[in-house]
């Protein structure tokens, strides 16, 4: 099941990443829409973070390309914006939570040119859509596990972007904050931005995508959540993770979805 | 206190921020090994620019080190990464080989020349006051200054770059910063300040001041700007009391301020926790 789009936001062709002998991806290719929320899902280990880091030129391609709005990344970089997964930073940093967004405004301004009042508003406003005002000048290693990844959240919007890519952004992250973020990304997508998050919980997929993609090294699936959220779909992608495998059959229980047994 | 004291605590000083605007970068990026490396593994450098140029100062040695600095930081990368062999064994192969490559040779010239084991190794910082430069100046007070601005233009010229890639490398490379670039130019200070460093403190004791101030400024900075400062002050004061230590006993003032530094550390730790609780 892989739905290719016409005009599409991030596009893969013939990706293949390699990293001692062993495929990580294996020749992935697709098309995303525009202006959607997009989830990529798979089991741990399946190439998820790889696949963000290799379209955006961060992992060895030993094959294939990807294009971002039709054009090459360089083209486009400006417009994308990244946010990786929270634990690879180390938060006992001495920065502040604003000097953290303002890097959001660094590809806008080059590495020299000086921070100006717009910057500083485009960050207290971002700073504000994620409800992080009264945290603006804490150190950052004071921060909660959810109030970093919305300090993270903060710096993508502080970028301006038309694409962004987030890593896991769920992890470690409270309900209530996780709402408050998927909220917030509905937001965006209704002002036309494209927004892909690579997840975890299969409980809430359906819920907060439109567009799912799966992937297990070699892509199992991409397209519409209604079509791609099957039951044997996501066996193919989880095979074998027992404890997984059940977890797919409650979900589709819960929600409905018309469960096959073989 | 007399001109002799003012000078030497003035070039342990001038030496202590040299190390101290990269050393912090260090301390950030978990990657002190990495100027323990350098300052170790660029005497072959110096000595080969020794050799060249027949003396122990100037441009010769600052080209020789910076070299040697760049080549074992490739050599690290190059055995870690195509080899597969984790960070801590390649740097310690690596520098440890060019470091005993830098031993024999200085071992065997020391029979013809002014250059021994013993000054390269440990430094000889009482020595400052007695070899003068321009002005009447001690030339060691020149090298450190003029270096000490160098690095500093580099530090405000390259600060955004070095902050984003030290505090989120994907971010920076995601964006279109050259981390790499910035990988190198901070090894390349490391390697300066080790030649700053080399004749008053020797190549052992430069890690100390590298790694020492910035650690324990990193105990208590909220800002990478203060983190600097807070490091530097913290480098000289240990310069102070450790050259008053080491004319109390009359001990090395080179080790007595890498005591002073680690002394500082501890201090502030515990301080530090006292604040916590
Ligand atoms: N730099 C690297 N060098 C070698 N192997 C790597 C590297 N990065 C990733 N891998 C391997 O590639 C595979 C996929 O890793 P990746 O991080 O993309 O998985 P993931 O789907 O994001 O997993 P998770 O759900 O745990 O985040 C793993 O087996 C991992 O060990
Ligand atoms: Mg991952």
């Amino acid at each position: 099941m892989i739905i290719n789009v016409q005009d599409p936001s991030l596009e893969a062709h013939n990706l293949t990443v390699i990293y001692h002998r062993k495929p990580v991806l294996w020749n992935i290719d697709f098309s995303l829409p525009k202006g959607e929320i997009i989830g990529i899902m798979g089991p741990n280990g399946a190439g998820k973070s790889t696949l963000i880091k290799a379209i955006l030129e961060l992992a060895p391609l030993n094959s294939g390309y990807s294009k971002i709005f039709g054009k090459s990344l360089n083209e486009v970089r400006k417009k994308v914006s990244y946010i990786p997964q929270r634990q690879t930073i180390d938060w006992d940093f001495p920065a502040s939570v604003s000097d953290v967004v303002m890097m959001g405004r660094y590809p806008s301004l080059g590495l020299f040119k000086r921070i100006t009042k717009s910057d500083r508003e485009i960050v207290r406003l971002a700073l504000e859509q994620v409800n992080m005002t009264e945290y603006a000048n804490r150190q950052i290693s004071q921060l909660s596990g959810g109030q970093q990844q919305r300090v993270f959240l903060a710096r993508a919007l502080a970028q301006q972007a038309d694409l962004y890519l987030l890593d896991e952004p769920f992890v470690g992250v409270d309900a209530s904050t996780e709402a408050a973020i998927m909220q917030l990304l509905r937001t965006m997508k209704n002002e036309g931005k494209t927004i892909v998050v690579v997840h975890h919980d299969l409980h809430t997929a359906a819920e907060y995508f439109n567009w799912l993609v799966l992937i297990n090294a070699s892509l199992i699936a991409s397209g519409p959540t209604e079509k791609v959220f099957t039951d044997e779909l996501l066996r193919n992608t989880y095979s074998g993770k027992l404890t997984v495998l059940s977890q797919v059959g409650d979900v589709m229980r819960e929600q409905n979805f018309p469960v096959r047994e073989k | 206190m007399n001109v002799n004291d003012i000078q030497i605590v003035l070039t342990a000083s001038l030496v202590t921020l040299a190390c101290v605007i990269p050393g912090c970068f260090l301390v950030l990026r978990r990657m002190t090994m990495f100027g323990d490396a350098i300052s170790h593994a660029v005497l072959p450098g110096i000595v080969a620019a020794f050799l060249f140029s027949g003396s122990l100062n100037g441009i010769a040695m600052i080209i020789g080190a910076s070299l040697t600095g760049l080549l074992v930081t490739l050599l690290i990368e190059l055995i870690q990464k195509k080899m597969r062999i984790s960070p801590d064994a390649s740097i310690g192969i690596t520098y440890t080989f060019l470091f005993a490559i830098g031993v024999i040779m200085v071992s065997l010239l020391s029979n013809q020349t002014d250059l021994d084991q013993e000054c390269v190794l440990y430094g000889d910082i009482t020595l400052v006051p007695l070899d003068l430069g321009m002005w009447g100046i001690p030339r060691q007070i020149w090298i450190a200054s003029i270096l000490d601005i160098v690095l500093i233009i580099t530090l405000l010229v390259g600060y955004r770059g070095l902050w984003v890639s030290t505090f989120d490398p994907s971010f920076a490379a995601a964006t279109g910063i050259a981390t790499v670039f910035w990988h190198y130019l901070l090894m390349g200070m490391v390697s300066l300040s080790t030649v700053t460093a080399f004749e008053s403190v020797g190549a052992i004791m430069v890690i100390a001041l590298l790694t020492g101030p910035a650690a324990t400024a990193a105990l208590f900075a909220r800002s990478l700007p203060r983190m600097l400062v807070i490091a530097s002050i913290s480098g000289i004061i240990s310069c102070i009391l450790g050259y008053i230590l080491a004319t109390i006993l009359d001990a090395s003032i080179a080790g007595a301020i890498a005591v002073m530094n680690g002394l500082l550390f501890f201090i502030s730790l515990l301080i530090r926790k006292f604040i916590r609780n």
